[in-house]
């Protein structure tokens, strides 16, 4: 399996947009952030790969200069018994990628707490708000340079 | 149940509820829809979910769930702490079973460090898995059956329940938050006596289960209460992301423990009951027939269980047990690099999931090599299958409501995190 989905991916989107790598027997692709929403719908919908479900879409802040967000997208297809994860790294400074909610209809609450605890907004998301934080609340909770103890005013009490 | 004004709720959400015809007047109930708030504070909610109802008469027009009541930022707190510290705070993800959350957990720092696990702490974490899949289950069908006016069966499994949880305060030391897994094995051995009141408890349950499903089963309003009510298809709850039972309820035979046995449930004969009609009487089918598997499963374990290790002998990565550490200096030694310093598992990443009472629990470790892991991310089934709550109560009644909810059986400690 790991061999067909690296030679029908490699064969669509050239060697430049894709990277392989395989830690204790897992897969991972690291991808164009600018083609996710071709590749997500590539692997869901051809025939022999059939990605049916999106289990999990997260971030993670490397705490670098260059490139300091990436999106992690975990895949499985129920067919194949098979687990994919994409790694999206945002080039430069940016917070932006496009949003796979067009592909996935899971992939929407996911993405509301990528934003809420990240930043990261997805372009064409059909109702970005924040997902366990209130909306006024101004900050990323999961961001590196968040204090652990918070962030004292932050969290207004309650108005009576 | 609670009137609301459109003061009263932030405008985001008053957007993601009434769609494109936001300028609408929401004072007057007879000649408008209505907004009604349900939650935090109400009991057939399952703890603090809140759902923002728009109706229309009796009938919802749309629903917005708003998460977070009881968010505790454990995604923060795992960045920094080490890999063992965590072990306690994932007992408050899922708090009805605690234990198959330390074993997914653990099992998920297990394999990002390469440590092995003897063949007896196996055992020992499967029972305990599915004893916790029993007392999971129990609630979430006593509490659904009072959700809908069945209130005996409610009394009925928890008093269930509370011999299980008599089991695990033998086993664990404690009844409700156990941290019973340590990385490379459990805690402590798994006594005779313990294993008697496991047997004893097994062989009376399928009994008394059976009495209260007459209950049930027989009961007019209670199935017509749920038959083809929240109906989900096979392709939406693929799409939404459902796992666990009300994903096998929809009609996909998907089961991790089948699919990718993980520790020895290769070695155990058990069925993955499939109902295919997707409504919350599927969803209640689903839980009752797993509870005689687990039953099945757990006898069989207890049969194939020799006395043995319970902790894997790597000094490096697994704390030596105290009565070492008192006498002995290397152990010493190890344990205080290991609480100091951390079990510096390599630079990579894992995904490990289990099949939890709920649904798919799953652990994402990023690792820098440190003491401490860079990023952990959970993925708990309640989250994803709340996400499917609108569309499954859009076009029932009010008091459909509930009953879905609970035919979902959401936890809210896992949802929110």
């Amino acid at each position: 399996m790991k061999e067909k989905i690296i030679k029908k991916l490699t064969e669509k989107f050239s060697e430049n947009n894709i990277k392989f790598s395989e830690f204790r027997d897992e897969l991972t692709a690291q991808v164009n952030p600018k083609l996710i929403v071709e590749i997500c719908k590539f692997l869901k919908e051809d025939s022999e790969l059939l990605f049916l479900q999106c289990i999990d879409i997260t971030g993670i802040d490397e705490a670098t200069s260059k490139n300091r967000f990436t999106v992690s997208y975990n895949l499985f297809s129920i067919p194949n018994n098979f687990r994919l994860r994409l790694k999206a790294s945002i080039e430069g400074s940016g917070d932006s990628i496009d949003s796979i909610t067009s592909v996935w209809k899971s992939a929407n609450w996911y993405e509301r707490e990528t934003f809420d605890m990240y930043g990261i907004v997805f372009n064409n998301h059909p109702d970005l708000r924040r997902m366990y934080m209130p909306e006024e609340f101004e900050y990323h909770p999961l961001r590196k340079d968040f204090p652990l103890m918070g962030i004292p005013g932050s969290l207004p009490l309650p108005q009576k | 149940m609670e009137k609301l004004t459109k003061d009263d709720i932030h405008p985001k959400i008053v957007q993601a509820l009434l769609g494109a015809d936001s300028n609408i007047t929401l004072e007057d109930a007879l000649e408008n829809d209505m907004i009604l708030n349900m939650g935090p504070q109400h009991p057939a909610t399952h703890g603090v979910l809140r759902v923002l109802l728009r109706l229309d008469g009796e009938t919802i027009m749309a629903a917005v769930p708003e998460l977070g009541y009881l968010h505790r930022g454990y995604e923060k707190l795992a960045e920094n702490m080490s890999y063992h510290e965590f072990i306690p705070h994932t007992d408050r993800l899922d708090y009805l079973s605690p234990l198959s959350n330390n074993v997914a957990y653990v099992m998920a720092v297990e394999k990002l460090a390469a440590i092995e696990v003897p063949l007896r702490a196996q055992y020992i974490r499967m029972i305990i898995c599915e004893l916790s899949r029993i007392t999971s289950h129990l609630i979430a069908i006593g509490s659904f059956a009072m959700d809908v006016g069945a209130m005996t069966v409610f009394l009925w499994a928890l008093r269930e329940r509370e011999k299980v949880l008599n089991i695990l305060d033998l086993v664990c030391g404690a009844r409700f938050t156990t941290s019973y897994t340590r990385l490379g094995g459990v805690a402590s051995d798994m006594t005779e006596e313990a294993v008697k009141m496991i047997t004893k408890f097994i062989e009376e349950f399928e009994g008394n289960f059976a009495e209260f499903e007459k209950l049930l089963n027989t009961n007019r309003i209670f199935i017509e209460r749920l038959d083809g009510i929240g109906v989900i298809s096979k392709e939406d709850a693929l799409d939404i992301g459902f796992t666990g039972p009300n994903l096998r309820a929809s009609g996909v035979n998907h089961d991790i423990r089948k699919t990718n046995p993980y520790l020895k449930y290769a070695e155990v004969d058990f069925d993955v009951p499939v109902y295919t009609e997707g409504d919350c009487l599927a969803r209640y089918f689903v839980r009752t027939d797993e509870l005689r598997e687990s039953v099945k499963i757990i006898r069989q374990v207890i049969a194939k269980m020799k006395p043995g290790e319970v902790t894997s002998n790597q000094p490096k990565k697994v704390l030596p047990h105290k009565t070492e550490i008192y006498t002995k200096m290397e152990e010493l030694i190890h344990d205080f690099m290991i609480i100091n310093f951390g079990i510096n598992p390599p630079v990579g990443e894992v995904y490990s999931a289990i099949e939890n009472p709920k649904g798919e629990l799953g652990f994402y470790i990023v690792s820098h090599g440190e003491g401490h892991p860079w990023k952990v991310k959970i993925h708990s089934p309640s989250f994803v299958n709340l996400q499917a709550l609108p569309q499954l109560i859009k076009g029932h009644m009010i008091s459909d409501v509930v009953a879905i909810i609970g035919s979902l059986d959401p936890v809210m400690g896992e949802a929110d995190k």
